[in-house]
C-alpha cells in the first residue's frame, strides 16, 4: 500500500514551497519597514509632510501609523515564524516539534486504548450469562446497541419489516449466547430462494398451507394440496412439521412471528411475496467495526433482551 | 509615493491585487499536483461502474452531499464511529468531489457494506420507517424513475479524459449496464462502494 500520509515532496516543490513562504513573510516585513515613519512633528516652517493625497481639497497626514497597530504586524510576523519552526509549514520540514495530524490521532487513540481496553478486558472475561446482570456493562453496551444497531433493529430492539425484534424469544439463528455472538461476528444471509418456477397455483396452495401452519388457513383444501409440495420443496430448511431450521436461518412457520408482513400487508399477502420473490435478509458483520470485545458487550444486552427480569 | 498610478487604475490595481493573493495558493495548492499522496490512488481502488457512477449522478442530483459528508478527519471521536480517516488517495478518480462540507446527517466516507440493501431501500424510501427521529426527507421517486443509461457512456468518457482508467469494453457496454435499473439501485449500488478500499476498522489503518 503506498503511504497513506505525508509523502515527501520532492525537493524542488520543498524548496518552492519554502523560498514563497519566507519570501512572503519577508517581503511583508520589509514593507512595513520600509515604509516606517517615526517624526510626526511639524517642520520648522509649521508645515505637517501629507501623503499627496487629496479629496475635494483635503489632504491627507502622513503619520505614522499607530504604535499598537505596528508592534501587532510585528507579532504577527514574528508568531508566523514560530510556528513554522515548530508544525510542519516549510516544505519537508517537518518542525521541531515532530507534530503531525497522523501522529495526534494515534496518540489520541493509544490514550483512549489505554483507559478502556482494561474494562473491556474484564468483561470478556465474564461469561454472557453473568455479564447481563453487572448494571454498569448493560449501560455500556446499549450505547454501543444504539450506536451500532439501532440504525436497523431500532432503538427498542423490536425491529421492524424485515428487521427481526430481538425482544422476543423466537430466534432466527438461535438466541444462545454463542448463536448471538457469531451473528453479531460475521453477519447472517438469508437464503430464501424464489419459487416462481412452481407456478401459480402450487404457490397459492403453499400459501395457504403456511398459513395452516399457525392455524390461519382460509382454503383448507388448497392447504391440503399444498401439503404434499412444502414436503418436497419446503422441509429441506424449514424441516417436515414447519418448525424452521436455526442453523440455516429457516424461521419457524408454525408461530405467530412474522418478520416480512409489511405494514397493512395482510399475511397471505407477504406468503405470496416471498414465496415468488424469495428473502434475501442480509445483517452485515460488525466485528471489523467494532472489535471483538464490544461484540461480547451488546451480544450480552441483546442477550439480556430476551431474559426474563431480573 | 505614487500611490495615485495604482489607485486610479482599476484594472492594473486587480492584477496587482492577483499576484499578491496567488502566492498563497501558489505554496498551498499547486505543489500537490504533484505530490504522489494526492495523485496516486490508493491500493485496490477502481473506477465507478457504470450503474455506481448513475448513482453518484443522483446522489449529487438529489443534493445528498448537503448534508452528508464524505471526509473523515483523523480524530479518534470520528475514527470511532466512521471508521479509517479519509485518505486523498481514495478520492484520486473523483470528478468532482463529493466531500461535502456540513453534516446535518453523518457522514457517509464508508457506509459501503455497513448497512444492508434492504436497509437502505427502506431508508430512502422513507427514512422514518426504520429510524424514527430521522429528519432526512424521503426519496420515493427514485423507486420508481428507471434509468435509460443514454449518456452514461459519454460521462464515462469525459471522466477518462480526466485520467480515470476505465476501459473502451466498460464504456461500450455502459449503456445496456444500467438501461432499465430504477434510479434506487443505482444509488444503492453508489452508497455501498463507499470507503470500501481501505480496511474499515478505526483500530487496523
Amino acid at each position: 500500500m503506498n503511504t497513506l500520509w505525508g509523502d515527501a515532496l520532492s525537493g524542488f516543490w520543498s524548496a518552492w514551497i519554502i523560498v514563497i513562504t519566507l519570501g512572503t513573510i519577508g517581503f511583508a516585513f520589509w514593507l512595513l519597514w520600509a515604509n516606517r515613519k517615526t517624526d510626526k512633528r511639524p517642520d520648522a516652517d509649521g508645515t505637517v509632510e501629507t501623503t499627496g493625497h487629496t479629496a475635494d481639497g483635503i489632504a491627507e497626514y502622513d503619520n505614522p501609523l499607530p504604535r499598537w497597530w505596528f508592534q501587532l504586524y510585528v507579532a504577527t510576523v514574528i508568531f508566523s515564524l514560530g510556528y513554522l519552526v515548530l508544525y510542519p509549514g516549510l516544505g519537508n520540514f517537518a518542525g521541531v516539534l515532530g507534530w503531525s495530524q497522523e501522529g495526534q490521532w494515534e496518540k489520541e487513540v493509544a490514550q483512549a486504548e489505554q483507559r478502556f481496553t482494561p474494562i473491556f478486558e474484564k468483561y470478556q472475561e465474564i461469561p454472557v450469562p453473568e455479564l447481563i446482570k453487572d448494571a454498569e456493562a448493560m449501560q455500556i453496551a446499549e450505547r454501543i446497541f444504539l450506536n451500532n444497531c439501532a440504525i436497523c433493529h431500532g432503538s427498542n430492539a423490536k425491529g421492524g419489516y424485515g428487521f427481526p425484534n430481538l425482544t422476543d424469544t423466537d430466534w432466527l439463528y438461535g438466541g444462545e449466547p454463542e448463536h448471538i455472538v457469531a451473528t453479531i461476528e460475521n453477519g447472517r444471509n438469508g437464503l430464501m430462494p424464489s419459487w416462481q418456477q412452481l407456478g401459480a397455483d402450487n404457490i397459492e396452495n403453499l400459501t395457504q398451507h403456511v398459513l395452516s401452519l399457525s392455524g390461519q388457513a382460509e382454503d383448507a383444501e388448497r392447504a391440503d394440496k399444498g401439503g404434499a409440495v412444502f414436503g418436497s420443496v419446503c422441509a429441506a430448511c424449514h424441516s417436515p412439521d414447519g418448525t424452521g431450521n436455526q442453523a440455516l436461518g429457516a424461521p419457524n412457520l408454525t408461530d405467530e412471528t412474522w418478520l416480512y408482513q409489511a405494514p397493512g400487508q395482510s399475511l397471505a399477502d407477504s406468503i405470496r411475496q416471498t414465496l415468488r420473490n424469495g428473502r434475501n435478509g442480509h445483517m452485515p458483520a460488525q466485528a471489523a467495526y467494532i472489535g471483538e470485545e464490544r461484540v461480547h458487550l451488546v451480544a450480552a444486552y441483546v442477550y439480556s433482551l430476551s431474559q426474563p427480569a431480573q | 509615493m505614487r500611490h495615485e498610478i495604482i489607485e486610479k487604475n482599476v484594472g492594473l490595481m486587480a492584477v496587482l491585487v492577483l499576484v499578491v493573493i496567488s502566492f498563497g495558493g501558489l505554496a498551498e495548492i499547486v505543489p500537490l499536483f504533484f505530490q504522489k499522496q494526492t495523485t496516486e490512488p490508493v491500493d485496490g481502488l477502481k473506477p465507478l461502474t457504470a450503474l455506481q457512477l448513475e448513482g453518484r449522478d443522483i446522489y449529487r442530483r438529489e443534493g445528498c452531499v448537503g448534508c452528508h459528508s464524505q471526509m473523515i478527519r483523523p480524530f479518534r471521536a470520528e475514527t470511532e464511529r466512521y471508521g479509517h480517516y479519509s485518505v486523498a488517495g481514495e478520492s484520486v478518480y473523483e470528478h468532482n468531489f463529493m466531500w461535502g462540507s456540513k453534516r446535518t446527517g453523518p457522514d457517509l466516507a464508508r457506509v459501503g457494506g455497513r448497512y444492508s440493501d434492504d436497509w437502505h431501500r427502506a431508508h430512502l424510501y422513507n427514512p422514518r420507517d426504520v429510524v424514527p427521529e430521522s429528519i432526512m426527507p424521503a426519496y420515493p421517486w427514485l423507486f420508481e424513475n428507471t434509468l435509460d443509461g443514454e449518456d452514461t457512456p459519454a460521462k464515462m468518457r469525459t471522466l477518462q479524459t480526466l485520467g480515470v482508467p476505465y476501459t473502451d469494453e466498460q464504456i461500450a457496454s455502459a449503456t445496456s449496464d444500467v438501461r432499465g435499473e430504477r434510479e434506487i439501485t443505482a444509488l444503492v449500488a453508489y452508497l455501498q462502494q463507499l470507503g470500501t478500499v481501505l480496511p474499515n476498522s478505526a483500530k487496523s489503518p
